[in-house]
């Protein structure tokens, strides 16, 4: 029994977790028992009573006042303690404990930016640390996303024109998958994000040592690092085949013709307008959907960025 | 019953699948009020939205009230009154076959409504001067409110869809009026009629809704 | 009506002619007796033509989904064209299929002869309909052709107002739709108020048409306010009168509140004519009686009005606020109990039956095992916390497959099969329609059943790429659907046969003891050439046929 149960549903990562399951492994047994207590009636009854002749007579059997009391309560309590279970469940999946380390979410199509106190971020994963409330406050830029974590249980929609907030407390170190779940286009099955539990100490380690980029490494592996930490691996490949921006391979020093058939030499000034108001010089062939960098990035990562995208 | 059928009663138009006259009156009125239910219900989305906007901005209901022309509102509202009773005095004459009364009460209706229908041109027209258009062609600045076109974009919904109605109604009552004139209804048969009225009616209701919530707010 | 006839009532023995020379069907020839036909049978034959052709159309939509899944990265289609397909896929399925499925086509067909009528209450209304419905449909097709609706069938904003134009013809699709839906529902309750032959008092009625009453009071009070939403959203699109676009003020959270206060209650327009459909076919091949006949029929009902109370359960992680979501689960439950009652009321039915299990009840049977399974995965997710986790998830889109097609679609082919004699006067052979029923039962289980496990599993749903741990259940749910696709084209090729091939159906091969089969099959223009005067119950099969009458309305005295 447990064990289906746990091939069901993903690892419990979270306080919040256990709770909801064993709701849901509640719900479950009791569906299975009344379910099959159907199913078999069902079974004896098409067996037992299976028509012999033409010309069967049968009872005239209008109505059972006790039968018919009995699966109007039944039913009845079921779902009231189904209701209040989930109820007790939600509660303390939306009330947040005060002491919560919150991270700021930004949502824009198609990719995640966290917020840390200290000002840093990051995109597309995020670093907590373990066994203490973490609240994510959350806005989007554009449509309606979602944020998931199986892991967790958690699951909020992230909207416009205001923000909304989930939490959760994990309880080991290690990674879990952040999905998008509410449909927002072309790059919504692309919008994942990692999460990173950290033990505290390590998680202050890489507080302070800011998103893992120290100064003095090569600009190329800095832009690399770049490329995969700010997400822009979500919309370019580096192979050649284009995804939903134009894939880089071969991008510097190529001719590129915009959509207003004008062509450009692809130049570190073309790179990095590209990144910082890419909506200035849209590529002929691609939504003009690719987010501003401006302010996310700091100058050295931008020449970064131009650095490693000059070697492929 | 089934070469009856053919030899169906024409003056009070049974068709084949009914018993007889009463049925067949009974169902088309039963229809007609179901059918203006379903209205009364797609104008109760605009009403919800109305009032879910009023509760999140009073203040803007406020201010933007003040754009609407009054008069004009209150003029409308007693025309539309008036038309419900002179389509209601063309529903009695034909019942007591008073043909020739009940087109003249139908025209005039059609003529009130034509008024209606001029009076609210008016109030568009001086709006659109002013540049309130609905939606994002709005840029009328007399309103100091973020959201002043949102107000109007209701407005224009409400007034909008209520407009067509009218026109639909107009439509309706110049069919009747032809039939009368064809001599195709009578004292007994009168149903289109009757059932023109009650939608005029709806019409007008609608409207004594509309003019208090839009026009007399503070 | 009933006692004002007494008098003149005549109890006489209609012989049935049992291979009438003209029927319904071939009293006039030509297309245009058909494309200008007010006879509900034939209005019913059009729609269902129809809607076979757009679940069909559907279907395929939906194999090339499941290829699509088979392997986590993209294969046969892009993003974008995946989006537009499952789109496609839903709104079709939705709009065009389900909604007027059982009610336009089966119910039109047989409403007015199970109540001793002619025809339904507005004839021409009727066509009238159809012609809205196909107007409608072409409306949908001239947006997939000229642009790309990608929003999802829920056309949530602000996607929806941002997204490609072509959406604006895809509201209008669905609020012409939407008029055609409200026609059939108002002719459907006029004509049982009105029309019931004489003697067919309300507690006789067939189980069938009270669901149908219960469906049209649902389409009658939901879908105007369909009708002002998706207006609400071509406006947003057209004059940007940003209601539902929080740019300019608006809320897209009020957008999902109106869409789904329609599309809930849609849901079970959706769902109760399959339950008439299932107390019918349980009754007749049980040759017994229906056990709780009121409960049934006053079941529906209560369906109906308590699944105008539980739209919010759509929106429990969608920044609602707490309390509504905490109310709409409260009430989600409730629809349970009556949907419970009627199924222990068919099972009831069978005990001490006389059971034949023939293609119908097979499928009824079926119906039976999925439908429970959709509905108690139902309660699942109505469960606040665990929908937390599940929303949004394959649980999801499993637990409306289960319902939507195990459910819905598996009784409309019971119904179609148990009717089939009636419409077509022909039987189709019973051996493959067994076997179709046992392929389809199987590979839908197949399809559905592995989605449940990924969506426990955190799969989320629109998702055209998915991380490889899901692999292997999508595989197997590809597989099964493919097989799904093969029966249903058996079941195509066999009914087809029948048509030309079939043995000739006698009046009532199933004796049944409803209205319909007191009349030859295929039925003739009129239904029955007089009026009937109904003196048994519908499911008096304890009695023997042979002395089953009929009265008639002696219109000569009357
Ligand atoms: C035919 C259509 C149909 C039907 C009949 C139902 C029936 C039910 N549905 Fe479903 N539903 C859909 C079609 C349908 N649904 C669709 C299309 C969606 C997704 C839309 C989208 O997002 O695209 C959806 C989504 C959906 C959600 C939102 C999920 C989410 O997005 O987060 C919820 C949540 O509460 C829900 C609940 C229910 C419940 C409680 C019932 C109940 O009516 C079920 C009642 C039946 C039973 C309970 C089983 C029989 C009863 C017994 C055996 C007796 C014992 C019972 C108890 C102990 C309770 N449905
Ligand atoms: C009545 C409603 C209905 C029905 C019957 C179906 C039937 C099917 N649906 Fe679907 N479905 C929806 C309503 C329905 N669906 C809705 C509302 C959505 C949500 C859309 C959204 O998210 O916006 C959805 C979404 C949906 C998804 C999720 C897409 C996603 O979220 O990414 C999937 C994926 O597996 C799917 C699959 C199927 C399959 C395999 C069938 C099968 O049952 C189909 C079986 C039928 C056929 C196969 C056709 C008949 C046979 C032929 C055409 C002959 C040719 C066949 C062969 C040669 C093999 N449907
Ligand atoms: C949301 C999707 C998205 C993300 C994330 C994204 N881009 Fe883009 N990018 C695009 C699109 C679409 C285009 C083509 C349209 C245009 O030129 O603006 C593009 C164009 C470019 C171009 C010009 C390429 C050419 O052929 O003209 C460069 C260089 C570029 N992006 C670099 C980046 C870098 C570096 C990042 C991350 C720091 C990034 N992009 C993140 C979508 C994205
Ligand atoms: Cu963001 Cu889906
Ligand atoms: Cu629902």
């Amino acid at each position: 029994m447990n064990r289906i149960i746990e091939y069901l549903l993903p690892p419990q990562r979270s306080v919040a977790a256990s709770e909801v399951d064993s709701l849901f492994t509640f719900i479950n047994v009791a569906g299975f028992i009344l379910f099959m207590g159907i199913m078999i009636t069902i079974l004896i009854f098409v067996i037992k009573y299976r028509r012999k002749s033409e010309d069967d007579v049968t009872p005239v059997i209008t109505h059972n006042s006790i039968l018919e009391v009995t699966w109007t309560i039944i039913p009845i309590l079921l779902i009231l303690i189904v209701f209040s279970w989930g109820f007790r469940g939600f509660l303390n999946l939306t009330n947040v404990p005060g002491n919560a380390y919150e991270i700021n979410v930004t949502a824009a199509a198609w990719f995640w930016e966290f917020r840390y106190p200290d000002g840093s971020t990051t995109m597309n994963e995020v670093f907590v640390p373990v066994d203490r409330p973490v609240k994510f406050i959350m806005r989007s830029e554009d449509y309606l996303h979602s944020l998931y974590v199986p892991d967790f249980r958690i699951k909020t929609d992230v909207l416009p024109n205001r923000y909304t907030t989930t939490w959760f407390q994990a309880t080991d170190t290690g990674d879990s998958n952040l999905f998008c779940t509410e449909y927002c286009g072309t790059g919504h099955s692309e919008m994942l994000a990692i999460v990173h539990v950290l033990s505290a100490e390590d998680f202050q380690e890489w507080l302070d040592g800011d998103s893992g980029i120290d100064e003095d490494m090569p600009l190329a592996e800095l832009g690399e690092l770049t490329f995969t930490n700010f997400g822009c691996s979500a919309c370019h490949t580096l192979d050649g085949s284009p995804r939903i921006g134009p894939s880089l391979q071969g991008l510097f020093g190529s001719e590129i013709e915009l959509d207003d058939g004008s062509v450009v030499e692809a130049d570190e000034d073309y790179i990095r307008r590209s990144i910082l108001e890419p909506s200035t010089q849209i590529t002929a062939g691609f939504p003009a959907n690719m987010p501003t960098y401006d302010g996310r990035l700091n100058e050295q990562q931008i020449d970064g960025l131009i650095a490693f995208i000059k070697e492929q | 019953m089934g070469n009856q059928t053919v030899t169906a009663d024409k003056k009070t138009h049974l068709q084949h699948h009914f018993v007889d006259a009463d049925q067949q009156f009974e169902s088309s009125k039963l229809g007609m009020w179901i059918f203006l239910v379903t209205e009364v219900l797609m104008f109760g989305g605009l009403f919800v939205a109305y009032i879910i906007y009023r509760s999140w901005h009073p203040d803007l209901f406020q201010l933007a009230a003040k754009e609407l022309n009054t008069i004009l509102g209150a003029t409308n509202t007693v025309v539309l009154i008036a038309s419900s009773l002179t389509i209601a005095l063309a529903i009695r004459n034909v019942q007591l076959d008073k043909i020739k009364a009940s087109i003249n009460y139908m025209a005039t209706t059609i003529a009130l409504a034509g008024v209606f229908m001029v009076i609210k041109y008016i109030e568009y027209t001086e709006k659109f001067a002013k540049g309130i258009f609905p939606g994002n062609a709005y840029y009328y600045d007399g309103i100091d409110h973020s959201m002043a076109s949102n107000f109007f974009s209701i407005y224009y919904m409400m007034t909008g869809l209520h407009g067509i109605h009218v026109l639909m109604g107009m439509a309706l009552i110049s069919w009747m009026i032809l039939k009368a004139k064809r001599g195709a209804v009578h004292s007994s048969y009168y149903t289109p009629v009757e059932n023109t009225g009650l939608f005029w009616h709806l019409v007008d209701i609608i409207w004594i809704f509309l003019f208090p919530l839009l026009y007399l707010i503070d | 009506m009933a006692d004002s006839t007494e008098k003149t009532l005549r109890i006489r023995e209609f012989p049935i002619d049992e291979n009438p020379k003209y029927t319904y069907l071939n009293h006039e020839k030509g297309i245009l007796s058909w494309l200008l036909t007010i006879d509900h049978k034939r209005i019913g034959l059009l729609y269902l033509f129809s809607i076979v052709f757009f679940f069909f159309v559907g279907g395929l939509l939906a194999l090339m989904l499941r290829t699509e899944l088979l392997t986590p990265a993209q294969n046969i289609l892009d993003a974008d064209t995946y989006n537009q397909i499952f789109t496609l896929h839903g709104a079709i399925m939705i709009f065009l299929f389900i909604i007027p499925s059982i009610p336009a086509a089966l119910g039109n067909f047989f409403l007015p002869m199970m109540i001793g009528a002619k025809d339904v209450a507005f004839p021409r209304l009727n066509l009238a309909s159809w012609y809205i419905y196909i107007l409608g449909a072409l409306f949908a097709i001239y947006s997939i052709i000229t642009g790309a609706v990608d929003t999802g069938w829920t056309f949530y904003t602000p996607y929806s107002t941002q997204t490609d134009m072509s959406v604006v013809s895809m509201t209008f699709a669905v609020f012409i739709l939407g008029f055609s839906s409200i026609l059939t529902g108002l002719n459907f309750i006029v004509t049982l108020h009105k029309l019931r032959s004489p003697g067919l008092s309300w507690s006789k009625m067939p189980l069938f048409l009270w669901s149908l009453y219960a469906t049209a009071i649902i389409q009658i009070l939901a879908t105007p306010v369909l009708a002002i939403t998706v207006l609400l959203l071509a406006m947003e699109r057209i004059l940007g009168i940003g209601i539902f676009d929080p740019a300019m003020g608006g809320d897209p959270v009020l957008f999902q509140h109106f869409f789904w206060f329609y599309s809930h209650p849609a849901v079970y327009i959706m769902i109760v004519p399959a339950f008439g459909i299932i107390s019918e076919l349980i009754s007749v091949f049980s040759r017994k009686t229906i056990f709780g006949y009121w409960a049934i029929a006053l079941s529906s009902l209560a369906i109906a009005f308590i699944g105008f109370l539980v739209w919010g359960h759509h929106m429990f992680v969608s920044g609602q606020s707490e309390l509504s979501s905490v109310v709409f689960s409260f009430l989600t439950f409730f629809v349970g109990v009556p949907t419970g009652i009627k199924i222990f009321n068919w099972v009831a039915t069978l005990y001490k039956g006389s059971i034949d299990l023939k293609t119908p009840m097979l499928y009824a049977l079926a119906f039976l095992f999925l439908f429970t399974i959709g509905g108690l995965t139902g309660i699942m997710i109505g469960a606040l916390s665990v929908n937390v986790h599940l929303h949004d998830t394959y649980y999801i889109v499993a637990h409306f497959h289960y319902v939507m097609m195990g459910g819905t679609v598996v009784a409309m082919l019971g119904g179609l099969h148990y009717w089939w004699p009636k419409i077509t006067g022909r039987m189709y052979n019973e051996i493959w329609g067994r076997i179709t029923c046992g392929i389809i039962f199987i590979s839908f289980n197949m399809t559905f059943l592995p989605q449940f496990v990924m969506g426990s599993q955190g799969m989320p749903r629109r998702y055209f790429n998915y991380v490889d741990q899901f692999q292997g259940l999508h595989q197997f749910s590809t597989i099964g659907s493919y097989f799904l696709g093969f029966g249903f084209l058996l079941m195509a090729v066999y009914l087809v046969w029948s048509l030309f091939k079939g043995p000739k159906a006698s009046s009532n091969p199933w004796k049944a003891r409803s209205l319909e089969w007191m009349t030859s099959s295929p039925p003739p223009h009129h239904n029955f050439e007089y009026t009937p005067v109904i003196l048994h119950g519908p499911y008096d099969h304890h009695k023997p046929a042979k002395e089953f009458r009929m009265g008639y309305l002696n219109k000569e005295t009357a």
